[in-house]
């Protein structure tokens, strides 16, 4: 075999193992760490694994969100005006976090149906939705100020 | 009126673009040299027109025209005028502009700066880039004008800049990064040239290098003060988190990275050519996917700005285009241009290639777990988000894996290299690495291994630096003389890979030793964090420009002895009402301390409060300062002007003997 030959074909089998070792290692990375979002109607439908890392999204209902006297836990509600989800958090809440606006919660699904979140996310402007928020009020046949459709 | 002028400049900016995509590359189809030699005047018109239409834009913010809606949804009467002017980029329509001027800016520098290069060359590149600019200044025009008007009804004052880009990073983050990503368009149009060519060698790399070096210096730049910018002003005092925005400038970063190292290859020794040519055309393909990503908001991000699907679509087809045209030219010429040198297992070239596949495995990871959630959403699959910890995961083994090699780099030679000798030069610069990595973390209490490898590493990296840098200072026949042989390239080679070295530091150091806490603080309080105290001394009410704010006065102490004055804000923007944290900063050169406020708590005056010590963590911002440096001196290389003046006495001798 020509030398630039055999030097090519080395060239590759090491790309291709090295590549192989990679995707070994993505795949083990991807797998405790994919979070799957659900809309509150599926959490309350039992449709969402309880002790496992996921994040529900949707409107902050008004009224819901009490911050403790002594320490930085607040609890809030999270609705798609069809079903809604009580939500524990312990920490400082995004600035653009508030009543009546759409946010984000990752965390651990508790067995009697309450999200203990690890982090809030808020929008960003006051024209931007969560794409996922908007979503999921899309199916729950509500828009954002919780008129039918 | 001015704005209307500035719509039309932009419509004949897109006829200039349009008659720079095809006339030149008609006249090098047919051999015309009339219609190719129009190239450089077409991509200065190009310039001209897009800024004068960029500056009708500015002005309509500088004067607060409010009939124009862009002006109207993004700015505000009483918004300091140097924000009036960043706000033309802090919105979708506006960045775009920026786009479109920073590319005929590139444009018009390739014409102005490259007249050394044969017309033929020349007038291929900026074709290609017209055609670009024919790309993004019909997407500008037709999904996202920023000129349109509202007439009638323009109201009384504008509805404000979002708040959170009210900030001096903001001015300058996005041209520069824009420098960086459009930038690879250069690099990208050198590599279609050459393959519409077939003529590609090492005169072909020597050209595109300097292009691509500045481009990647940019993107540098762009994404540090990005970083920075999130570390100060989203109050969180992160600094990297892995959000698809970043990680869609990080990707041609990435590439970028590969491709000035296998450029290297291709122009000293004239391997791995049809790869260099591919890494190109991903590169800037990563930067159009990035603006996809951006500006579709298909994802969840502080970037993300109001959506409209057509544009995303928009994208999404030039992207197809482009990509997929590319591609298409590279599966029928690459043949042509692929080279027959061969090298030994161990010499540079091999070491190279490591980088270039650390790169690429890199790249294409977090590409991976950027569009996975696409993936998994377009398939039906529910809506997923792949967290840092996946990026962490896979991300920091392979740059762990690419130091070792790094070292070798600038030591070893070019086409064949003896294992031994490595070791020969390098066995002292390897002991004292070990004694480093073992010792220096036991400045900092407690003892880090992840602090002690990355010591290692950048020390091993710094000191096998060091020795070559002095082996050079000895080979003449005194150290001045030694000095004064040293080339801009191999200079720009320390700095950047010093800077490197400084990075990988500063990251593992913050990322292991920060310690962040968020408390409950009334006035008077104080707490102590990893030896500091920091004391709430008041509550005071302060008023600027454009907002109210509640400020919180702290003074921080260490061992009895005043260290600094923290004054963290929140603030109230009057015009549209919304909140904004302002973080406050005690920066150092080894420790940052961070105090932010984040809302008040319970009846007595509380606070949540924000309290972070940060070690090292400017040290990544050296880094990549140093890096982008290090890209910019390599520039200065005399060989990428002599070269060129060679290149055209012999072109001019060519077509004499013709």
């Amino acid at each position: 075999m020509h030398p630039v030959r055999q030097q090519r074909l080395t060239l590759v089998l090491f790309v291709a193992v090295f590549s192989s070792v990679a995707i070994g290692l993505v795949i083990y990375a991807l797998r405790g760490n994919i979070h799957l979002f659900y809309p509150p109607a599926d959490v309350v439908a039992g449709k969402a694994p309880a002790g496992q890392s996921i994040r529900v999204g949707g409107m902050v209902v008004k009224g819901s969100v009490q911050r403790a006297e002594d320490s930085l836990a607040v609890t809030f509600k999270l609705t798609d005006f069809h079903s809604t989800v009580p939500v524990v958090y312990t920490g400082i809440l995004p600035d653009l976090f508030g009543e009546d606006q759409g946010a984000v919660a990752s965390g651990v699904l508790t067995t009697d149906g309450v999200l203990e979140a690890t982090e809030i996310l808020a929008k960003h402007d006051e024209n931007y939705m969560p794409p996922e928020v908007a979503d999921a009020l899309e199916n729950s046949g509500y828009d954002y100020q919780g008129k039918a459709k | 009126m001015i704005p209307e002028l500035g719509h039309f400049a932009l419509i004949i900016a897109l006829c200039l673009a349009l008659l720079l995509a095809l006339v030149p590359a008609w006249g090098t189809w047919r051999g015309n040299s009339v219609a190719m030699a129009l190239a450089p005047s077409l991509a200065i018109g190009l310039l001209v027109f897009v800024g004068i239409s960029f500056s009708c834009l500015s002005a309509a913010f500088l004067q607060d025209d409010f009939s124009v809606k862009l002006v109207a949804s993004h700015s505000n009467s009483l918004l300091p005028p140097i924000y009036k002017f960043s706000a033309v980029w802090g919105n979708h329509e506006g960045s775009l502009m920026l786009w479109v001027l920073i590319l005929s800016l590139w444009t018009a520098a390739v014409a102005l700066f490259s007249s050394q290069l044969p017309l033929l060359v020349l007038s291929r590149v900026l074709s290609v880039m017209g055609a670009i600019g024919v790309g993004f200044l019909s997407f500008t025009l037709f999904t996202s004008n920023p000129f349109a008007r509202l007439l009638p009804g323009a109201p009384a004052d504008g509805s404000d800049l979002n708040p959170l880009l009210q900030d001096p990073g903001l001015i300058i983050h996005p041209p520069l990064l824009y420098m960086g990503y459009v930038g690879f368009s250069v690099a990208f149009s050198f590599a279609i040239a050459a393959l519409l060519g077939g003529r590609l060698d090492a005169s072909w790399a020597r050209w595109s290098r300097p292009w691509t070096n500045i481009a990647w210096a940019f993107l540098t730049l762009g994404i540090m003060l990005g970083s920075w910018w999130a570390y100060y002003e989203l109050g969180w005092g992160g600094w990297w988190f892995w959000d698809p925005v970043e990680n869609a400038s990080f990707m041609p970063w990435l590439a970028g990275t590969a491709l000035i190292h296998s450029l290297a290859a291709t122009e000293k020794r004239g391997l791995f050519k049809s790869w260099t040519v591919l890494l190109a055309i991903f590169a800037f393909s990563l930067s159009l996917l990035g603006t996809f990503l951006v500006r579709s908001g298909v994802l969840t991000s502080v970037h993300a700005f109001a959506t409209d699907p057509s544009r995303g679509m928009f994208i999404l087809v030039f992207l197809a285009v482009v990509v997929g045209g590319s591609l298409t030219l590279y599966a029928f010429r690459a043949p042509a241009v692929s080279s027959r040198v061969s090298f030994a297992w161990v010499s540079r070239e091999s070491l190279l290639l490591c980088n270039n596949v650390v790169f690429l495995v890199a790249t294409l990871t977090v590409l991976f777990g950027t569009l996975f959630p696409l993936i998994v959403d377009a398939l039906g699959l529910g809506k997923v988000s792949v967290g840092p910890p996946y990026f962490n995961a896979v991300f920091v083994p392979l740059m762990a894996l690419l130091v070792p090699f790094m070292s070798l780099g600038p030591v070893s030679r070019w086409k064949r290299d003896a294992v031994s000798r490595w070791g020969r030069e390098l066995a002292i610069p390897a002991a004292v690495a070990v004694l480093c990595g073992v010792t220096l973390p036991l400045l900092h209490a407690p003892y880090n291994v992840w602090v002690a490898l990355a010591v290692l590493l950048s020390s091993w990296l710094v000191l096998g630096l060091a020795r070559d840098f002095w082996q050079r200072l000895r080979s003449g026949s005194d150290p001045v003389q030694g000095l004064s042989r040293l080339t801009p390239g191999y200079c720009g080679m320390l700095i950047a890979h010093l800077g490197f070295a400084a990075c990988v530091t500063g990251i593992v150091a913050t990322s292991q030793y920060a310690v962040e806490h968020d408390l409950k603080m009334s006035p008077g309080e104080s707490r102590v964090l990893a030896g500091y105290e920091f004391r709430f001394v008041e509550l005071a009410q302060v008023r600027g420009p454009n907002f109210v704010a509640d400020e919180a006065r702290f003074e921080v102490t260490r061992d009895g002895v005043f260290v600094a004055a923290l004054h963290p804000q929140k603030r109230r923007y009057l015009a549209s009402g919304s909140v904004m944290t302002e973080a406050a900063i005690d920066a150092g050169l080894f420790r940052d301390l961070f105090v932010a406020m984040g809302e008040p708590v319970g009846s007595s005056g509380a606070w949540a409060i924000r309290l972070h010590y940060k070690p090292l963590v400017r040290w990544m911002w050296l880094g990549a300062i140093l890096m982008a440096v290090g890209a910019f001196t390599a520039v200065l290389d005399k060989r990428y002007r002599r070269q060129r003046e060679v290149v055209h006495s012999s072109h001019e001798a060519a077509l004499r003997g013709a």
